[in-house]
């Protein structure tokens, strides 16, 4: 990927010299780390790359990285952000936002970013919290969560953001978590080879609003239990010892497999055409199951801003047309 | 009246001169009212006559068939003389049922020329229309020449050998009525003939059933007893050139597209339907061949926001709605204020508040294009005042976006947008010059500065991503001047809210001296803006050939406004803006100039009758000279 004109770069070139503004302790900036040492290792140019994003905690993202970057206003990025792949699909374009930003205020143009396939990397941020706003619940807290703006419990039935992101034909869609660096480089890395949408959940500590979130699965004494890496090609199978496994029933309800059934276990396809496995593993109770990382699916479709941008050059090369035709045509007539 | 020679068609009738005719279709959303006006309309214009149009529809697609709120109406002004709007009232009515005569019997003059279609008079068409008896035997019709045809038995003679189905012939009645006042009008059959022939190039049943509709249609009128004379009108003496006929928002989409090829900037337009814009969208996206690209985004907010994405990846980034769609868009607009990028918003006006009424027309959008936005966010306004200014409007707003990095809002309204009239074509090389730099590649060991800005102009460089050396980071915080890093400081915040204010403000050091219809000191002027000119310019023409001293000047830019309006109002010893709001523009240059502007304001969802603002005008000079 380098050259004498692509220089490589280390993690540090993608630094700025922006202090970063984060509460200490946040999640925020593992992942930061982990983007910025992503892009080293991809090989990414400074100026070939765009970071958008929207309004949150998760959307300062932008000040940080030294990369084109646009912070634009709450929800908007990923419609932005298409305007910015259409008009050049070689720069390299990422959106940072967060549940907040993307599942709720933005709902409408994430869905429609993800069915269209525009080539966009997209990071969504997941703390389950409102923190800009200083803690009030957000479309993936859960049900009964207590917060300033739901002292009685909150009564919203969470989004499952990866089913979402199914559900709208998206043809990328992975899982990360903020603490397991390398593993969130990975897919970060994955997402970046993805030609179309690429959408990754990353759960994100906000260790002022929602401190422990993710706490019960994240801990490293309970992690290797309660954290089930999706390995393309392998059987889904978690535990210190990989002894336990997923299998689906017909109604492709989950189950656990061990001992003897373990042989059992489903084999992972991440491009499987069907999108039943990514969806009942993407809707799997928290409480009862592992929690599923890496990714969810993979699938090869024409990329929007190619569609888009095939039609104008087809056009172009079909009917040549000077200006002045342009504006005589159609039916003129000369006044002497 | 003159009677002039007998026609090229070897009329057997004679042929009076007329100096102008307006003619109003009326017929059922079905009948294909719009599609006859605008077959007479383009044969007229090929004619040499001036025109002006007035499409009026429905608000529903489909209403209930023969109801008055399924009427559908088309008018049309032509004439031998120069001429603003479509008119008034109707010297001949088409009425293709009884719904459309009542919704518009009201409005034809008095003598006018009603032609009925007696088909569609049944009990039931009657009730339909809620008339408990037939205005044809009650008396209501005197007064009028009222010609009765039943067009759907004539048309079925007339296709008795055409294979068409019963249901399709009765499709080509409207072009049996078009034949009738071809005729009447003495207009050349020859371009619908091409035109039709064109339209259905692959149904020739099709094509030979509307020809052989409006052959028989003509030779009718002909050959019965109830015409008297046929008209003509001369052609008009128009300013020598090369003319089409256009409509407002066609106008537009070509403004943009010959701006975007002079600048060598591609075009990106983000949009989502909405009436009256959609045709915007439409036409833009048959334009791929001119490197146009369009985007129909998931909403109106996607719509603006894929463009700012557009503007900051270098290109044309466009957007056009209504009303409702611009109060969406509100947002983001505010975000291309703060980020400094070029875009231009087309805001086709309709009726509001809220939904309002779609179809039909106003101007209230004015206070929102200025001040809809949170903070303080001034962007450009201009507007739009014919369908032949909106090219050059457009043209003008692309210049101005990318010259000075910022917004710039385009109103029209749904008036200009469906109306036509012949447009002068421009001379292509004589457009000016769009020039556009962008921030050129720079060495990686300087640092950006995304904010430095231009002295004269205070535009601030776009620098494309992708350009070595400019990596930066902008967005809706505040941020410091010249280095563009987030700064919350008092005194910054202030300079910065100066400086996007002043740029605005240094557009008016670059537009044209104001242009007025007559002189430019005297007792009486006349403001407006937009669509109301036409009605304008006819009543201070009329005025002034009556001896007044009455100007009248419009205004293309509405903020910033020109520097010599101020001295142009001061001229003149009243001064008078028709609008069709509660007097927006009224309350912006009474508050800014503390001058004593009058607001005349209708806001019904027509646009304004020229005699209704000549009364109006003709009461002010008369209350003036009586010292009031
Ligand atoms: S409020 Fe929460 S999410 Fe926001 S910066 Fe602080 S810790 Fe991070």
């Amino acid at each position: 990927m380098t050259t004498a004109d692509r220089p490589p770069l280390t993690k540090k070139d993608f630094k700025t010299d922006q202090e970063v503004r984060w509460c200490p302790g946040c999640g925020d900036y593992s992942i930061l780390n982990s983007v910025q040492s992503a892009f080293a290792k991809l090989g990414k140019q400074l100026h070939e790359t765009v970071v958008i994003s929207g309004i949150g905690c998760s959307s300062r993202f932008p000040y940080y990285m030294e990369t084109f970057g646009f912070h634009t206003i709450h929800g908007r990025a990923p419609a932005i952000a298409t305007g910015v792949k259409v008009s050049n699909p070689a720069l390299d374009v990422w959106v940072v936002t967060g549940d907040g930003d993307a599942m709720s205020i933005g709902g409408n143009h994430l869905i429609h970013a993800l069915r269209r396939n525009v080539g966009l990397r997209i990071l969504m941020f997941n703390n389950r919290i409102y923190g800009l706003t200083k803690g009030q619940y957000s479309p993936t807290s859960p049900q009964g969560k207590v917060t300033k703006s739901s002292p009685l419990g909150s009564i919203d039935q969470p989004f499952a953001p990866l089913a979402l992101a199914l559900g709208a034909s998206s043809t990328f869609v992975a899982r990360s978590i903020d603490i397991m660096g390398p593993h969130l480089e990975g897919t970060v890395m994955k997402a970046d080879e993805h030609d179309g949408t690429a959408f990754v959940e990353i759960y994100q500590n906000c260790n002022i609003f929602n401190d422990g979130a993710f706490k019960g699965f994240t801990d490293k004494e309970v992690r290797s239990e309660r954290v089930m890496e999706l390995q393309h090609g392998e059987p889904l199978l978690f535990g210190a010892n990989k002894d336990k496994g997923i299998r689906f029933d017909a109604g492709f309800r989950p189950e656990i497999v061990t001992g003897d059934e373990l042989g059992t276990a489903y084999v992972w396809d991440e491009t499987a055409e069907s999108i039943a496995p990514a969806m009942a593993l993407a809707t799997m109770n928290e409480a009862e199951f592992p929690v599923p990382i890496g990714v969810f699916r993979r699938a090869a479709k024409p990329r929007f801003e190619a569609g888009i941008n095939d039609q104008v050059a087809t056009a172009q090369q079909n009917k040549q047309e000077s200006l002045r035709d342009l504006l005589y045509s159609g039916e003129v007539w000369t006044v002497d | 009246m003159d009677t002039a020679t007998p026609s090229k068609n070897d009329s057997a009738k004679p042929v009076q001169e007329l100096e102008q005719v307006i003619i109003r279709f009326a017929g059922d959303s079905g009948d294909g009212m719009q599609l006859t006006g605008d077959q007479f309309t383009r044969t007229t214009a090929l004619m040499g006559n001036d025109i002006a149009t007035f499409p009026d529809f429905p608000a529903e697609i489909r209403a209930p068939a023969g109801t008055l709120p399924g009427v559908s109406a088309f008018q049309l002004r032509f004439s031998s003389f120069d001429i603003h709007t479509p008119g008034d009232a109707p010297d001949v009515l088409v009425a293709m049922n009884p719904a459309a005569l009542k919704a518009h019997i009201g409005e034809l003059k008095k003598d006018g020329v009603l032609l009925l279609n007696t088909a569609s008079f049944k009990a039931n068409d009657l009730k339909k229309a809620k008339y408990e008896n037939d205005p044809r035997e009650d008396g209501s019709l005197a007064g009028f020449r009222v010609i009765e045809v039943d067009l759907e038995a004539r048309t079925k003679e007339a296709l008795a050998n055409s294979a068409l189905d019963n249901r399709s012939k009765m499709r080509c009645k409207n072009m049996y009525a078009l034949g009738i006042l071809y005729w009447m009008f003495h207009r050349d059959m020859e371009p619908t003939m091409k035109a039709i022939a064109a339209k259905f190039a692959k149904k020739p049943d099709v094509v030979d059933a509307n020809l052989a509709a409006m052959k028989a249609g003509h030779a009718y009128a002909e050959t019965t007893e109830i015409f008297q004379s046929a008209y003509r009108v001369p052609a008009a003496k128009m300013r020598p050139g090369t003319y089409r006929n256009i409509m407002g928002n066609q106008g537009l989409c070509l403004g943009l597209v010959a701006a975007s090829k002079r600048a060598g900037l591609p075009l990106f337009l983000g949009s989502y339907p909405i009436t009256p814009a959609s045709d915007i969208l439409h036409q833009l996206s048959s334009y791929k061949h001119h490197g146009v690209v369009t985007f129909q985004a998931e909403d109106e907010i996607a719509a603006v926001a894929s463009a700012i994405g557009a503007s900051y990846s270098g290109k044309l980034g466009i957007t056009s709605t209504s009303g409702p769609g611009m109060a969406l868009k509100a947002e983001a607009i505010g975000l291309a204020v703060m980020a400094e990028l070029p875009l231009v918003i087309l805001n086709v006006q309709r009726a509001g508040p809220s939904t309002g009424m779609p179809t039909k027309t106003q101007q209230a959008d004015l206070l929102q294009a200025m001040y809809g936005r949170n903070g303080e966010s001034p962007v450009c306004v201009l507007a739009a005042s014919m369908p032949s200014d909106a090219f050059e409007t457009a043209y003008e707003a692309v210049r101005i976006a990318v010259k000075y990095m910022i917004p710039v809002i385009v109103l029209s309204d749904g008036y200009i947008a469906n109306g036509s009239e012949p447009w002068l074509l421009p001379d292509v090389d004589a457009l000016p010059a769009i020039d556009v730099q962008f921030a050129p590649e720079t060495s990686a060991d300087t640092k950006f500065m995304p904010y430095e800005r231009n002295q004269e102009t205070l535009a601030r460089p776009w620098a494309r991503p992708g350009t070595k050396g400019l990596v930066h980071r902008i967005g809706g915080l505040e941020k410091r001047d010249v280095t563009g890093n987030i700064d919350y400081a008092p005194e910054n915040h202030q300079h910065m809210i100066d400086t996007r204010q002043q740029k605005v403000q240094n557009i008016a050091k670059d537009l044209p001296p104001t242009e007025t219809i007559g002189e430019r000191a005297g007792d009486l002027l006349v403001l407006g803006w937009g669509s109301t000119r036409g009605a304008i310019t006819a009543s201070v023409q009329k005025l002034q050939a009556d001896g007044h001293k009455v100007s009248a000047a419009f205004l293309r830019y509405l903020n910033p406004l020109p520097n010599d309006l101020e001295d142009l109002m001061r001229g003149f010893k009243k001064v008078v803006l028709p609008e069709m709001n509660k007097g927006q523009l009224a309350m912006m240059l009474r508050s800014r100039y503390l001058i004593d502007v009058v607001s005349y304001s209708q806001v019904n969802g027509q646009p304004f009758k020229s005699h209704d603002v000549l009364a109006y005008l003709e009461q002010t000079l008369a209350a003036m000279k009586e010292g009031n």
